[in-house]
């Protein structure tokens, strides 16, 4: 890979493969949360929620990125605040991370929210009845039964966050080797003379790995499904 | 060693209106479907709430309209039999036999495990998971499961009603071994008249909504 990849390139993947994965881990419980909270009650301001969780996939992603800038900025109300405790997200690859959260962050609750919907809710309530509080139902029934769309989920986020480029590019700019993920790279490498070559080796790369995190969370998915139905 | 139960509730197409003693024994409810059967088990677990009414088991009040209790399914120690097995697909036959204890935080209790494994007969099953049992088998499990949960009342749902006719002749016999030896009130919805005649210690009709004993 050495040969074939020059360092800056290698650098790139690498960026990208540590935002994605932190972006993935770091809004699971929120996606879980979400997607369960969606998928099993009614309440006040519901379709506002679900409309805040989709309107990063409904949004220019330029947008996205100047609300992010505006608010995790070292001058924004929350940048600030984080700031002052010694946190800076703007132009950092923390901030990368943001961005790619809450841009993947609609597929992923959408994979969860479908997954606890096509829990039984009768199984809930034969929980209940058997003597288990909500929150027992919820991690010994609900959660063990969605596990298929939990995976699908963080799977899908994590090929979004991987490929994630507008928001990020606004919010936290192109730094080499700190913001400059494939895609920022793939956009850079096309702006230089001879930078063609790099950017086509990018473009193989990425379309390997969003094929690969597609097909893998179809195997996952199965795998996860047939162990826990026990068929 | 009784339940006792007098409550009202209003649903848009039909109004139940229920009162009745459940002693030791096997109070069986037969009825039309569409008679109420399936929603007056359900109050009684805690599923549904009914506008008004009383209903107390062993001294305990599980719900009064008068002083405002309403106790969560959870809270009712009542094992409920439905009449499709309902085991949890993720967990093996033993799992799904311990879990009322772990979900009510009870230590593990391998001798009443033990009496009703071998009472219901699945003891060569119990590694096995749901998906891989027949139908008579799941709800001899769900059986097991609901006794092991420590109930106050068993409720049961057409429990047999999912089942073929030759399934139904052998579990029939495990429903004659609760109501003989748990000494415990279980009310036993079906309208089928042969189960009621054979179980029933005490039977009760309900019809357009209300009970009427027969």
């Amino acid at each position: 890979m050495t040969d074939w990849l020059s360092p800056s390139e290698i650098e790139a993947v690498l960026l990208s493969l540590k935002v994605a994965f932190w972006a993935t881990i770091l809004s699971l419980p929120f996606g879980i949360g979400v997607g369960f909270v969606l998928a099993r009650f009614e309440f006040p301001g519901k379709q506002v929620l679900n409309g805040l969780v989709h309107l990063p996939l409904i949004l220019p992603p330029v947008v996205t990125g100047f609300i992010l800038l505006k608010l995790f900025g070292t001058q924004g109300p929350i940048g600030s605040v984080l700031k002052d405790l010694g946190i800076v997200i703007a132009f950092s690859w923390t901030g990368a991370a943001l961005a790619a959260a809450i841009m993947a962050f609609p597929l992923m609750v959408r994979a969860i929210r479908l997954s606890f919907e096509a829990v039984d809710r009768r199984l809930e309530d034969t929980a209940r009845s058997l003597g288990a509080s909500p929150w027992a139902v919820f991690a010994m029934i609900s959660l063990p039964l969605a596990l298929p769309g939990v995976v699908t989920g963080s799977i899908l986020a994590f090929a979004k966050a991987i490929g994630e480029f507008g928001a990020t590019i606004t919010f936290v700019s192109n730094i080499p080797g700190e913001t400059r993920t494939l895609p920022s790279a793939v956009y850079s490498f096309m702006q230089v003379p001879g930078g063609e070559e790099s950017a086509y080796r990018l473009v193989v790369l990425a379309i390997v790995i969003s094929m690969t995190a597609l097909l893998l969370s179809e195997w996952l998915a199965k795998r996860v499904k047939t162990v826990v139905e026990g068929r | 060693m009784s339940l006792s139960v007098e409550f009202g509730l209003s649903l848009p197409n039909f109004h139940l209106e229920v009162q009745f003693d459940a002693p030791a024994g096997i109070t069986a409810i037969s009825g039309p479907s569409g008679a109420g059967k399936t929603t007056l088990i359900n109050v009684l677990a805690g599923l549904v709430t009914p506008d008004y009414g009383h209903i107390e088991t062993q001294g305990r009040v599980l719900f009064s309209s008068h002083t405002g209790v309403n106790l969560k399914p959870e809270q009712r120690h009542v094992g409920y039999i439905f009449q499709d097995a309902r085991l949890f697909p993720h967990l093996t036959v033993m799992q799904n036999l311990k879990c009322g204890r772990w979900f009510r935080h009870l230590p593990s209790d391998p001798k009443a495990l033990e009496k009703i494994i071998t009472l219901l007969g699945i003891e060569h099953f119990t590694h096995r998971r749901p998906t891989q049992l027949s139908g008579g088998e799941k709800q001899r499990v769900a059986i097991g499961r609901a006794l092991l949960s420590n109930p106050d009342v068993i409720l049961a749902d057409e429990p047999l009603s999912s089942l073929d006719p030759e399934r139904k002749t052998d579990i029939l016999p495990y429903f004659e071994m609760l109501r003989d030896q748990m000494h415990l009130p279980i009310v036993y919805v079906s309208h089928d008249a042969d189960e009621m005649t054979r179980l029933a210690t005490t039977h009760l009709q309900l019809k357009q909504g209300r009970i009427q004993s027969s």
